[in-house]
């Protein structure tokens, strides 16, 4: 059992990497796609066999949204937005990686070092939560495309899943519905911004929005 | 034992891919013993040599190959452990096949053609990337079997080993494929059936040896090739029948999966661009690390 | 210890008598050069006897300098370091003999003889020395003698910006030392080595003696003066420096390290990570450099680099109560210390046969020299695979030593011990694969293919003697290389000296070591035997059959130019091109424009980042906060009288109060 968490743990923390890795967006949204199928299988294995008629929906809920509606709706405002499909960040895809390692053994040292209220059942667990948030993190400080963004945010939050999925197999129904309708609302937002920003500047590039600043 | 089959079956391999290649682009392909006929060939040629090269050009290919047997002595297979076998074993193994690389570049760099050179310092790169990963993914086989010594660690995996500690053990192996490819100059690092000289890596630094050195080169690229694909069928055949024989025809099949996968790869595949391939190494160091983190 | 005295003497006589015979000719060479030889012969046999396991002996003589007795020791460390400082030094003086002839007429040859016995001399005293103010002035004459033979070709502007950087650099150091010896004595009373023990502060005491012995030793970032100043030294001088001086560094840290008790594991750490840094940053800067002596000062730092993460894995495995990490780790450590000597010293004196043979060091005027030169380039060939750690040689063996003990610590390590264990493995691994980068550039564009320029082309072999000095260093590569196991056997004494394990333990793991490296010595001899008989078997086959020789074949095109050869900036490429974000390589490039170009012109240049983004822009502030001082220093005297007079009284108020 411990040993499927694992292997789902491994597969994120390698899309995570491939994601720091890769430069198409297509793929990106590819590979945050099958972070939220994993994440959603995750927390199906985490209930231990304990079913719920709650407790088996959500991740499905959960797995369909991030899985499916999510990239599909990502897809779409790319393709409408015909931006360049190339992720172009501001640091090289070699250095990007090598954060992500650094980041990883940050990960793993925190793992070591943080005391939780139950013992989650692979050691990897939290570390891989960890690292899936940083993933983000630093997806988000270092590409320019708008979109990329919103992946970075996704991972981020999926980072943040897998982290409750430690911390509490259970979290009430309510609470992570309402964390999901969060999420989606955002990228709707955000899905919208991108479609309008870019029809009005036909780029979605963020750093040339610094030209909207009052800076004088 | 397991010198003699891998001096004799090595280029074997080579064909095997070839001919899933040429299997999978509807072609006949050639004969399956086509390899052989080449090495043949070429012994019996003479040789032409660069005015500009000197006696470390004609020397190249000899050390080239005298490492690359060497290493292939500490390598066991199948039901055969290895001629010779120490604490640290696979240091000696990696660093011989340095300095097999290092004869080679000096080589390239000997004939002053621009585009050795280019394969040279690709070459050189490379294996510089590949070699972290190689030392870090063998560390991972050694903390799961606590032997220091590559024929004792591979043999001690065992289905139950792989019960135990699959995850790491897969890591380990992704990222020994990753350098099998990489040091035996296939895509998607470097293309071996390619045209333009200016996209390899491997071959163009044996361009201007001929004759005898180049089968010399050739028969050492076949070598190694076996070699790691030794490492990586020890790896994954972990059923022990007992029988010293049966293992080893399995583990002769598992060099033909390999042979079959690698064609596989090659036919489906493009090749990465070169500024790619850094990255590609360094994912190798990043599984050997996670199989570590484990 | 009579023989090192005599030694001693020899050098005395040697540094004295080339000054008094400074105006006769020849006279200086001979004297000065024979009194570095006599001196290292005296010394090595007693050296040796110690190393391998002879009985410790000292002598002591009372001293009317406060706290300080001349007091000298000569155990199994101090031995150990003394053997290659006796080789590299009369090595070195065999070569300068005929290197700096070529001066006579232009230069006055009695200071660089002066100063070469002043600082083999001075080395000696620095390890023999048991008494922290014995010690600090010979380090301080060691600093002094190798600064003014740094600038012996003064008349050239970048020389003497070199020496002035290695001259701040080393008192940087040095005052970390003062501070570090203060410390250690305010504590125990007395400046007597021996009478040093285990402290409360150790460490801080283990800080200060790592920054002020790395500042010699030259670990990142405190390595900027080694590429100063060993390009511009004579090049027995970079050879002597490159080769031992800077080993006394690693000396004293070993030395400090024995007197502060039972390490941490966190000096481990730091070590290895002070290692892992000035390994991958040395490697990678030498890759970038276009100068063959500073391609090879970078190297200096990535082994000492080397050195340092065997040191850290020791101290790991000591502290972990793991004998054989320890033991593996240090006896790697120490062996490259011996091996660098060897090889370092090799290729600093190649590297002066091509400077003197075609008057350019630049690496893309080069190229071909091996037909020229083909006793240089033969030397050079070895010492470079045997610094890249190719196997039959003396590099390899002390990297598996050093791998060995990581291995070891990684499979058996609980796993907060194991992670600096798989850094070292990875960090060695990376260093080996970019030090086989560097070195096939090295010596494939400078020897191989053909002239790039016309000086290159009309290359001149060196002499007799510069080239015998070249010969024995490189015998000894081989040798160390074959013979490991046994060198490896024979160092129980200097391992028990620094790790303070029982005998039983140190001699039973180097026992198991030395089975590895056996079989390694073993491999290697089979490789030469194996190579010799498939060349030779080429050799039969190739002579009956049609040989000839032609135009390179460069894919169709009929007529390549020397010009057309791949360079070494464009061999480094793809490293630096990886690692631009670390080494910052500036290139302009003028391409070819229009149908009918007339010149296109690419030119890239790597500084060194620690020089110019960390020591420049503090040496630069640090000058304008001197510069608020200036009104002070009117060049007055009786101004200076007055700051003295009130410094005096300020100092008697204070004390009365």
């Amino acid at each position: 059992m411990s040993e499927t968490i694992n292997w789902i743990l491994v597969l994120l923390v390698l899309t995570g990497f491939m994601l720091l890795g890769s430069s198409r967006l297509a793929a990106c949204i590819r590979l945050i796609a099958i972070q939220g199928m994993l994440l959603g299988i995750l927390a199906l294995r985490m209930q231990d066999g304990q079913w719920s008629a709650a407790g088996a929906l959500l991740p499905l809920i959960s797995a369909v949204v991030k899985g499916v509606l999510l990239p599909w709706l990502l897809m779409r405002a790319m393709r409408e937005a015909d931006t360049v499909r190339e992720i172009e960040p501001f640091i090289s895809y070699n250095l990007s990686i090598i954060a992500g390692a650094a980041g990883l053994a940050l990960s793993l040292w925190l793992g070591r070092q943080l005391e939780l209220p139950n013992r989650p059942p692979s050691p990897l667990l939290v570390p891989a939560a960890f690292f899936t948030s940083l993933v983000g993190m630093i997806v988000i400080v270092s590409r320019r495309k708008a979109i990329a963004q919103v992946l970075g945010y996704l991972a981020l939050e999926n980072g943040v899943y897998a982290f409750g999925a430690a911390v509490a197999p259970r979290l009430p129904v309510l609470v992570e519905l309402g964390i999901l309708l969060d999420v989606l609302v955002g990228v709707f937002v955000m899905g919208i911004a991108i479609f309008h920003i870019s029809r009005e500047f036909n780029h979605i590039d963020i750093d040339k929005l610094e030209a909207l600043t009052d800076r004088l | 034992m397991p010198l003699i089959l891998g001096a004799l079956l090595a280029p074997l391999m080579q064909s095997a891919i070839i001919r899933t290649k040429s299997v999978m682009a509807g072609r006949v392909g050639p004969p399956l013993l086509q390899p052989y006929r080449d090495l043949w060939k070429l012994v019996r040629k003479g040789a032409v040599f660069s005015e500009t090269s000197s006696w470390i050009f004609q020397m190249g290919p000899s050390v080239g190959l005298a490492s690359i047997i060497l290493a292939m002595t500490l390598i066991p297979f199948g039901g055969f452990a290895a001629l010779s076998s120490f604490t640290g074993d696979f240091i000696l193994v990696a660093y011989l096949m340095a300095l097999g690389r290092f004869f080679t570049v000096a080589a390239a760099l000997d004939t002053g053609s621009s585009f050795e050179g280019m394969g040279a310092s690709r070459e050189a790169t490379f294996s510089a990337f590949a070699e972290p990963a190689f030392f870090l993914a063998l560390a991972a086989l050694a903390r799961q079997t606590g032997q220091v010594s590559l024929g004792p660690a591979l043999a001690a995996v065992s289905t139950a080993t792989w019960m135990r500690a699959a995850p790491t053990l897969s890591l380990a192996l992704a990222a020994l494929s990753i350098i099998f490819l990489s040091e035996n100059a296939r895509i998607p690092v470097d293309d071996p059936a390619t045209h333009l000289e200016l996209t390899m890596i491997h071959e163009v630094m044996a361009l201007d040896h001929s004759g005898p050195d180049l089968a010399m080169i050739e028969y050492g690229a076949a070598l190694k090739m076996w070699l790691f694909g030794a490492i990586i069928v020890g790896l994954t055949a972990p059923w022990r029948a007992g029988n010293r024989w049966m293992d080893t025809a399995a583990a002769l099949i598992g060099m033909l999966i390999l042979g079959v996968g690698t064609g596989v790869i090659e036919s489906s595949m493009a090749r990465l661009r070169l500024i790619r391939v850094p990255q590609l190494l360094l994912v190798a160091i990043v599984l050997s690390a996670l199989a570590l983190a484990l | 210890m009579t023989a090192l005295l005599i030694s001693l003497l020899f050098f005395g006589a040697g540094a004295i008598a080339s000054l008094i015979f400074a105006n006769r000719g020849r006279w200086p060479t001979m004297v000065g050069a024979g009194g570095v030889i006599l001196g290292s012969l005296c010394g090595i046999v007693p050296a040796t006897r110690v190393a391998l396991g002879a009985p410790a002996q000292s002598l002591r003589v009372a001293w009317d300098v406060p706290y300080g007795s001349l007091y000298l020791r000569l155990d199994a460390l101090a031995a150990f370091f003394l053997v290659p400082i006796f080789v590299i030094c009369a090595v070195a003086a065999l070569y300068g003999a005929e290197y700096l002839a070529t001066y006579r007429g232009r230069k006055a040859l009695a200071p660089p003889w002066f100063f070469l016995n002043v600082l083999a001399a001075s080395m000696v005293t620095v390890v023999l020395a048991h008494n922290a103010v014995l010690f600090l002035m010979a380090w301080e004459t060691m600093a002094l003698s190798s600064f003014f033979l740094v600038t012996f070709e003064n008349e050239k502007e970048s020389t003497r910006q070199a020496g002035w950087i290695y001259l701040v650099a080393s008192h940087i150091g040095a005052a970390f030392l003062l501070v570090l010896f203060v410390m250690l004595g305010k504590e125990n009373g007395s400046l007597d080595f021996d009478r040093f023990t285990a402290s409360s502060g150790a460490g801080t005491l283990f800080v200060l003696a790592l920054v002020g012995f790395g500042a010699k030793a030259g670990f990142v970032p405190l390595h900027v003066w080694l590429p100063e100043a060993h390009p511009a030294a004579p090049s027995h001088v970079s050879a002597v420096m490159s080769a031992v001086m800077i080993k006394t560094g690693i000396y004293g840290l070993l030395r400090i390290l024995t007197l502060l008790g039972p390490p941490r594991a966190w000096w481990g750490w730091a070590l290895c990570a002070v290692g892992l840094t000035s390994g991958i940053a040395g490697v990678l800067l030498a890759l970038a450099q276009h100068d063959l002596k500073r391609l090879l000062a970078y190297s200096s730092v990535e082994n000492v680099g080397i050195i340092a993460l065997g040191l850290g894995v020791g101290i790991i495995g000591l502290s972990a109560g793991a004998p054989f990490i320890a033991v593996a780790g240090f006896a790697g450590a120490l062996l490259h210390v011996l091996n660098h000597a060897l090889f370092k010293g090799l290729l600093f004196l190649d590297a002066g046969n091509v400077a003197r043979g075609t008057h350019t060091r630049e690496l893309d005027h080069l190229g071909g020299l091996l037909k020229s030169m083909p006793a240089t380039g033969a030397t050079f060939l070895v010492g470079a695979a045997a610094i890249s750690g190719m196997p039959p040689l003396n590099g390899f063996v002390s990297e598996f030593l050093i791998y060995l003990a990581s291995f070891k610590g990684a499979v058996s390590g609980d796993a907060s011990s194991a992670v600096p264990m798989l850094a070292a493995i990875s960090g060695l691994a990376l260093i080996g694969g970019l030090a086989v980068v560097c070195f096939t550039q090295a010596f494939g564009i400078v020897f191989l293919g053909q002239p790039r320029t016309v000086h290159a082309g009309e290359a001149q072999e060196a002499g007799r003697a510069m080239l015998a000095a070249g010969f024995i260093l490189a015998a000894g590569c081989v040798l160390v290389g074959l013979f490991g196991a046994s060198v490896v056997r024979s160092m129980g004494p200097v391992i028990r000296g620094v790790t303070g394990l029982p005998s039983i333990s140190v001699g039973d793991s180097l026992a198991q070591a030395a089975d590895s490296v056996a079989r390694v010595g073993c491999f290697g001899a089979g490789l030469t035997a194996l190579a010799a008989l498939i060349g030779g078997a080429r050799a039969i086959t190739l002579a009956r059959r049609s040989v000839a020789s032609a135009a390179t074949w460069d894919c169709g095109y009929a007529r390549p130019s020397p010009r057309m050869q791949y360079t070494a900036s464009s061999f480094a490429q793809p490293v630096t091109e990886t690692f631009s974000m670390l080494l910052r390589t500036r290139q302009s490039l003028h391409g070819p424009q229009g149908m009918f170009p007339e010149g296109a012109e690419f030119y890239s240049r790597t500084e060194d980042p620690y020089q110019s983004l960390i020591f420049r822009p503090l040496f630069r502030a640090l000058s304008r906060a001197m510069a608020t001082l200036r009104p002070f220093q009117q060049g007055k005297v009786q101004l200076y009288v007055l700051y003295i007079a009130a410094t005096l009284l300020v100092l008697l108020l204070w004390e009365v109060a």
